[in-house]
């Protein structure tokens, strides 16, 4: 892949992903890891559902269950998502913005090995036998008093990985402030990397309360706090405000790179430039602002009173102003276009339709009155796997078939990608639609088993079916990856033949300073640009080949990461065993000591040099014919 | 970047944190750090002020009773006067002047470690009169605000400590000088939070 000496062997092959600083390995690894929990998560659902297929049934215990939906919600949500949703961050916006590397390399490794020891922490719980059990939401009236070590697992899990996601969004950030190539102005940035850069500013204001949420959470139960219990003054609706000023800008933080995906793949698809692109930015900024204003839509039970509650429900409503812009843009682009109808376009049709009657139902939850009716119901499950199973997971399922080409070199096939479109968008369907009516009926989300007789049987039915259909759809989606990997048929740097953005105008992979020349960029879409006036090396440079700065790979990020790790087993045990204290303050100990050495030991990175980068193109081209 | 250019004050440059492409991510990144502080410090702040005074039945601690302004009043002066010390230094490394802002930098962490031990006495004050972390929502909130802030504090000790020993020997460069001036934004934003914790909870507490 580069000509700079490299060792081989698996050892090395190991040390070489484990030290790694390079934003596209890292993307990888994200996105490994991601698909990974999504697999974990998967599995608790279907048992999930599969308890709920018939009435009375004892598959699993009230007890288990508990476990299970609050694992499948943090899971999905922290462990399978955000990271697959920063692979593709990772990977590919970097090469949007015609930037060699992110801005902080080391961080950014810091911020994969964050995320991979808090999902590991968060999912040790089950060889305790000790699992999270109060809902992904850990309501302080439940989770205060839910037994045993599971809360415990929730609180410094998320907290590691929360950290891990707060520092990716810094990276990103910085990385597009300071580091696109000349001529990429902000309003000639491709929507991936807008709606990158708005979910990274939201991060980088959410993600501090759910910080503080979870350390209060960890100090009353493990360090004598009282925050939340009401005996000692506490107040345990504090947690909910603070979860839910996180919570909803979180929804956002998923559905916005989502709504950037699409936004590549029908322009490209479509084969015409975005309709509205200032409309679509401003509209990304507007979500992003406003979902800031409209947390108490989810506390309208509460009882904070009608003032409260009628202003929450006017933001609410009025978020679903610049959601429906960007949906009209979208019709828009399709609209005259010269489709051609590839796996990923087929997600971006089915999300169209799958995402307004989420938005849809969100709008008929923001009206307070109604939402006395729909909280805490099965129309509340309905409205969230609308918006986020036919928002976000379609994207990452389009990302992946769009994308994997740029980020492995090898293209999935397209009919195995097609089969798994159908399996799991009719699965999808199937399995919540018939929940809204679920929900008008009566049953209660969250809970274990229900009784003949109510009329919920056939519809609770129906919906097993479904996720058993998602189920083999995400299968062959499995058995694609693996025969596509194997086959390893190697493609050219623009394999879909219509992309627009920077990213296709380079080798798939590409090398690992991505860019020979940082490009000059001269327009939205600039590679299309280039297509339009016949220009053969598809890249304008804005400077001459010249020695390139890299930096060096380190395995310090997750050693820091370990320290902390470890430090959480010390927190959780040292109320009950004499150890505990010694390994929480060794595990901080270790962090300190490794971030120290970070800061001390100067770190310059070193130089690729020209002459190499000319030897390595000039290999790339040799092996392209 | 070459560690062994060697600069005169002719050849600094005006902006020595954010002459270079790593010093400018740097410089931006941790401004947005500030920004993500802003909020964690504005959600114990919040929390604090929903459990003021809040703690079981029969709870006798109050705002007043508790906090005696003259004490803060001390712990006030030493960071803010800190805060003009790491101005001075900041001064300094402008105009590559080594000695001085290292001679300044050290007077601000003198200052900083005497607010600090001033914050351990008064936490210990408190403790001795039964107001421990686990006595009420008012102490676990309390000790959380300002012990976070007081954790600031101690990391910025810790952190410009081993920035003046680790570069005594070999003076500014472009690679430093941006560990150092992340260092005095972080001085400054500790001092303004602190203003606030003195306004919030201890000027309203005993004035309130
Ligand atoms: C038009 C935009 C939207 C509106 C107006 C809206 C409105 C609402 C409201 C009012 C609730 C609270 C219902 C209740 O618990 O009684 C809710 C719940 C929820 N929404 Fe949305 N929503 C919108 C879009 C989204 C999006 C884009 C996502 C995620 C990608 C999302 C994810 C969720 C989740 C996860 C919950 C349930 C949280 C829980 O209680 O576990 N929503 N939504
Ligand atoms: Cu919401």
């Amino acid at each position: 892949m580069s000509s700079v000496a490299q060792k081989s062997g698996f050892g090395a092959t190991l040390w070489d992903w484990l030290t790694t600083v390079d934003h596209k390995k890292i993307g990888i690894l994200y996105l490994l890891g991601g698909l990974f929990f999504f697999v974990l998560g998967g599995i608790e659902a279907m048992i999930i559902r599969l308890q709920l297929i018939t009435p009375n049934n004892d598959l699993v215990s009230a007890g288990l269950f508990n476990d299970l939906i609050t694992m499948h919600g943090t899971t999905m949500i922290f462990l399978a998502a955000m990271p697959m949703l920063f692979g593709f961050m990772n990977a590919i916006m970097p090469l949007q913005i015609g930037a060699r590397d992110v801005a902080f390399p080391f961080i950014n490794s810091l911020g994969f090995w964050m995320f991979a020891f808090g999902g590991l922490f968060l999912n040790i719980s089950w060889l305790f036998g000790e699992v999270p059990d109060a809902g992904w939401t850990s309501y302080a009236s439940l989770s205060l008093h839910s037994p045993g070590h599971g809360i415990d697992f929730y609180a410094i899990g998320l907290q590691i990985a929360g950290g891990g996601t707060l520092m990716a969004g810094i990276n990103f950030l910085v990385t597009i402030i300071n580091m696109r190539a000349p001529g990429m102005t902000y309003m000639r940035m491709p929507l991936f990397t807008w709606t990158t850069f708005v979910a990274s500013a939201m991060i980088l204001f959410a993600f501090p309360p759910l910080t503080i949420g979870l350390f209060f959470l960890t100090f009353d139960r493990m360090f004598g706090g009282n925050f939340f219990d009401h005996t000692m003054g506490g107040n345990t609706i504090i947690w909910e405000h603070i979860f839910w000023i996180f919570g909803h800008p979180e929804v956002y933080i998923l559905i916005l790179p989502a709504f950037g995906i699409f936004s590549e793949v029908f322009s490209v698809f479509a084969r015409k430039r975005l309709f509205g692109y200032t409309a679509m930015v401003f509209a990304t900024v507007l979500i992003g602002f406003l979902g800031f204003m409209v947390w108490a839509h989810h506390m309208f039970t509460v009882g904070l009173g009608p003032t409260a509650n009628a202003i929450f429900a006017v933001a609410t409503m009025a978020i679903a102003v610049p959601t429906g812009v960007k949906i009209f843009n979208w019709l828009l682009t399709i609209w005259g276009g010269s489709i051609k109808v590839t796996t990923p376009m087929l997600y971006a049709l089915g999300f169209i339709p799958s995402f307004v009657m989420g938005g849809v139902t969100g709008v008929m939850q923001g009206a307070a009155p109604l939402d006395y009716q729909l909280h805490d119901s099965y129309f509340i499950v309905a409205h969230f796997h609308y918006v986020i199973v036919g928002g976000v997971v379609l994207a990452i399922f389009a990302g992946l078939h769009y994308w994997w080409p740029k980020m492995f070199g090898t293209m999935l096939n397209e009919l195995l990608g097609k089969i798994t479109f159908v399996f799991f968008f009719v699965g999808f369907h199937l399995t919540f639609l018939i929940q809204h009516w679920l929900g008008f009926w009566g049953m209660p989300r969250r809970v274990w088993t229900f009784m003949d007789g109510q009329g919920w049987n056939l519809a609770n039915f129906v919906s097993t079916i479904g996720a058993l259909s998602m189920a083999i759809g995400f299968t062959v989606m499995v058995i694609n990856i693996i025969m596509t990997t194997i086959k390893n048929e190697r493609v050219g740097n623009d394999p879909w033949g219509d992309g627009r953005t920077l990213e296709w105008a380079i080798p798939s992979p590409p090398p690992f300073y991505n860019f020979p020349a940082t490009p000059l960029v001269r327009g939205l879409d600039t590679l299309w640009i280039e297509k339009m006036e016949g220009s053969k090396e598809m890249i304008t440079p804005a400077e001459p080949i010249t020695d390139i700065h890299m930096p060096h790979g380190s395995i310090i990020p997750m050693l820091m990461t370990l320290g902390l790790f470890i430090a959480g087993f010390g927190a959780m045990f040292h109320q009950e065993t004499s150890w505990g204290l010694g390994v929480l303050i060794f595990g901080l100990a270790f962090t300190f000591v490794t971030m120290a050495i970070r800061s001390l030991k100067d770190d310059l990175g070193y130089y690729v040099t020209k002459e190499q980068i000319l030897q390595d193109q000039e290999n790339i081209k040799r092996g392209r014919n | 970047m070459d560690l062994n250019t060697k600069f005169t004050p002719e050849t600094w440059p005006a902006h020595p944190e954010r002459a270079t492409l790593e010093a400018k991510n740097k410089f931006v990144g941790f401004w947005l750090f500030l920004g993500g502080e802003t909020i964690l410090f504005a959600t114990l702040f919040a929390t604090y002020m929903a459990l003021k005074n809040k703690g079981p039945s029969g709870f006798g601690f109050t705002t007043q009773e508790l906090y005696t302004l003259p004490l803060v009043f001390v712990m006030t002066m030493l960071l803010l006067t800190s805060s003009l010390t790491s101005v001075y230094a900041m001064y300094h490394l402008k105009s590559f002047n080594f000695k001085k802002m290292q001679l300044w930098l050290g007077i601000t962490a003198l200052l900083g470690l005497g607010f600090l031990m001033l914050e351990v006495y008064e936490f210990s004050h408190y403790v001795q009169l039964g107001f421990t972390f686990s006595n009420s929502a008012f102490s676990s909130a309390f000790y959380t605000l300002v012990g976070t802030h007081g954790f600031h504090v101690a990391v910025g000790l810790v952190w410009i400590t081993l920035l003046i020993f680790r570069n005594s020997k070999r003076g500014l460069n472009l690679y430093n000088a941006t560990k150092y001036y992340t260092f005095s934004l972080y001085w400054h934003f500790i001092d303004v939070v602190w203003v606030f914790i003195f306004t919030v909870v201890y000027l309203m507490g005993v004035i309130g």
